[in-house]
């Protein structure tokens, strides 16, 4: 990568001063328009970013004059019972989530990957929950887990697996996560799929019929040329999933309100709640900022796979 | 080999069959009622305490243009600059644009709050909006730089050669060579801010500033007593049919942007 960035440098021609004033004018251009993307950039991005961490120093409270209390709010924080107990819960449900989604994604890939009758059908299919909104989709498993209208609890009673009344999203703290990881699963699998898929038909058909030439059975196949070969594909698919799933908020605040008792309560519903609840903003930013470094880890991580790949390639 | 078509076709229809029926039914029990069929949950959506009203229908229209709007505004420039222009700062803006990705607005929200309360955006639909076009904004400028790219040359040279200024290239050649990106994301501006939930949860306050989203959710949290769910699936519905339809309509314009946001990214 570097050696031909190098390259292609030597190789713009040395300027000479007439052909110089065009330039330097376009290049005046193309920074007056990138002007509105800096600005946006700037304004809505870095500086709140910088706002959250000087936030997260101070006793902020939603009215009232911000008071320095460094590192108060950081210490509170790992004391605060709740805030421990979402930081185990969020990370159950990352670990979970992605699990699960990922394999069902990859498996929903692999069954549509070759363009044959059905497949066009199929993907849509899988895909269209994806088409709906996160918080669409959560009141819409609301109502088809609920026992006033939910056709699960008829159905279960009636082929006898279920007497009586099941409350899945208020229940107990298990029937809860499970509503909230059935819904994820149907609303996010098509989407990784999708991306799996771009991965899946990034390989080119020669390497399979190569290997099969070699003698190479399908598991084998699919352990030495697949699996490699889609390394930057799942590495973006499962850094998509943790972030994501770190990230979870509508599930919870509209499916199980965070109950029962709190036990499906996620970090970004205590950030929430500091805020709005309690009127902490300096608490809310505490935490974002814990979030924020995670987050970009996972990211980081992420990269550091690609990289490795490309150096293995131009190896 | 016949087993195995069989054993395709048989998983693929029962799994389309779980991933289509909670769309079905949710259309099929907002129109249930307890004497048969009929818009009677439709009519408790839009009437009920605390149910939506038109203004949060026109409050999301109006979130959904200004977002869509100045998210094609902002990328269509600033993709013609990355795609097109050399400048000093470009690397440095383009992967500061991309690492927007990195920090999901989650964490900066509340200070997104803060900062557009100090400026007077507080509790408006404009402020809503800009959040949503930042956050928007890296998918965007990458779609719309890479469709720059792809255009060649000749055709701005040509122009250029017929006397156009740049914005006159800009406005009369390039947009239409480029117009599959602009359908691209158009549709991502679109659905990402009619169904966005988080963000105008944070960042609008009073009721009647709500948008359709945010209302419709509303009708659940607020609730202490008994939820109205058949009205609920009728919310559900009015929120998931514009992006069903869109999404059909647009299929191909989203796995384009899709594959080109996948395969480099």
């Amino acid at each position: 990568m570097v050696t031909m960035l190098r390259r292609a440098r030597a190789e713009v021609p040395v300027q000479v001063p007439p052909a110089r004033r065009p330039s330097r004018r376009r290049a005046w251009l193309g920074a007056a328009y990138a002007a509105p993307t800096a600005l946006v950039v700037t304004l809505l991005f870095l500086v709140p970013l910088g706002l959250v961490v000087w936030m997260s120093l101070h006793h902020w409270p939603l009215l009232g004059e911000p008071e320095f209390n460094a590192p108060a709010n950081y210490t509170a924080m790992t004391g605060d019972a709740l805030v421990r107990s979402a930081v185990w819960f969020t990370l159950k449900y990352t670990v979970v989530v992605t699990v699960l989604l990922f394999m069902l994604a990859f498996g929903l890939a692999l069954l549509v990957q070759r363009a044959r009758p059905g497949a066009g059908f199929f993907r849509t299919a899988f895909f269209l929950p994806a088409a709906v909104g996160f918080a669409s989709a959560s009141l819409l498993f609301l109502g088809l887990l609920s026992d006033e209208i939910g056709p699960i609890n008829d159905a279960l009673a009636t082929t006898g697996l279920l007497d009586g009344y099941v409350s899945w999203t208020s229940g107990s703290a298990n029937t809860a996560l499970g509503s909230a990881i059935l819904l994820v699963l149907w609303r996010f699998a098509g989407f990784n799929m999708l991306i799996l898929l771009t991965g899946l038909q990034a390989v080119p058909l020669e390497v399979y019929e190569a290997a099969r030439m070699d003698g190479a059975g399908r598991l084998q196949i699919f352990r030495r040329i697949t699996l490699p070969l889609m390394r930057p594909t799942i590495a973006l698919v499962l850094t998509l999933m943790v972030t994501g799933s770190l990230l979870a908020f509508d599930q919870f605040w509209i499916l199980t309100r965070g109950g029962p008792d709190n036990s499906t309560t996620s970090l970004v519903m205590v950030i929430y709640r500091a805020a709005f609840i309690d009127l902490d903003l300096g608490s809310a930013a505490a935490v974002s900022v814990a979030l924020l470094g995670v987050l970009v880890l996972v990211s980081l991580v992420q990269l550091g796979v690609l990289r490795r790949r490309s150096r293995q390639e131009s190896a | 080999m016949k087993l195995a078509r069989t054993g395709y076709y048989s998983t693929g229809a029962a799994l389309a069959v779980l991933f289509l029926f909670p769309l079905l039914w949710s259309a099929y029990a907002s129109v249930r009622t307890p004497s048969g069929f009929g818009l009677e949950n439709y009519a408790r959506l839009f009437t009920a305490d605390g149910g939506i009203r038109p203004h949060h229908v026109l409050n999301s229209v109006v979130v959904c243009l200004l977002t869509v709007g100045g998210t094609l505004l902002i990328s269509t420039l600033g993709g013609y600059a990355f795609g097109r222009f050399d400048f000093p700062g470009k690397n440095a803006l383009f992967l500061l644009t991309l690492a927007i990705l990195m920090v999901p607005y989650a964490t900066i929200l509340i200070a997104l709050y803060v900062l557009l309360g100090w400026v007077g955006l507080a509790d408006s639909l404009l402020g809503l909006s800009l959040v949503l076009i930042m956050f928007q904004l890296p998918f965007a400028i990458f779609m719309m730089r890479n469709s720059f790219e792809a255009v060649p040359r000749e055709l701005e040279e040509s122009a250029l050669v017929d006397g156009c200024g740049s914005v006159g290239v800009l406005l009369r050649v390039m947009v239409h060579a480029v117009r599959p990106g602009i359908v691209t994301v158009s549709l991502f501006a679109f659905l990402a801010s009619w169904s966005e939930f988080f963000a105008p949860l944070i960042m609008l306050n009073s009721t009647d500033r709500f948008t359709l989203m945010l209302a419709v959710v509303n009708m659940r949290t607020a609730s202490f007593g008994a939820i109205d769910y058949a009205a609920l699936e009728a919310g559900v519905t009015v929120m998931a049919v514009p992006c069903l339809v869109l999404f059909v309509l647009l299929q191909r314009s989203y796995v384009r942007g899709f594959m080109s946001g996948a395969l480099k990214g």
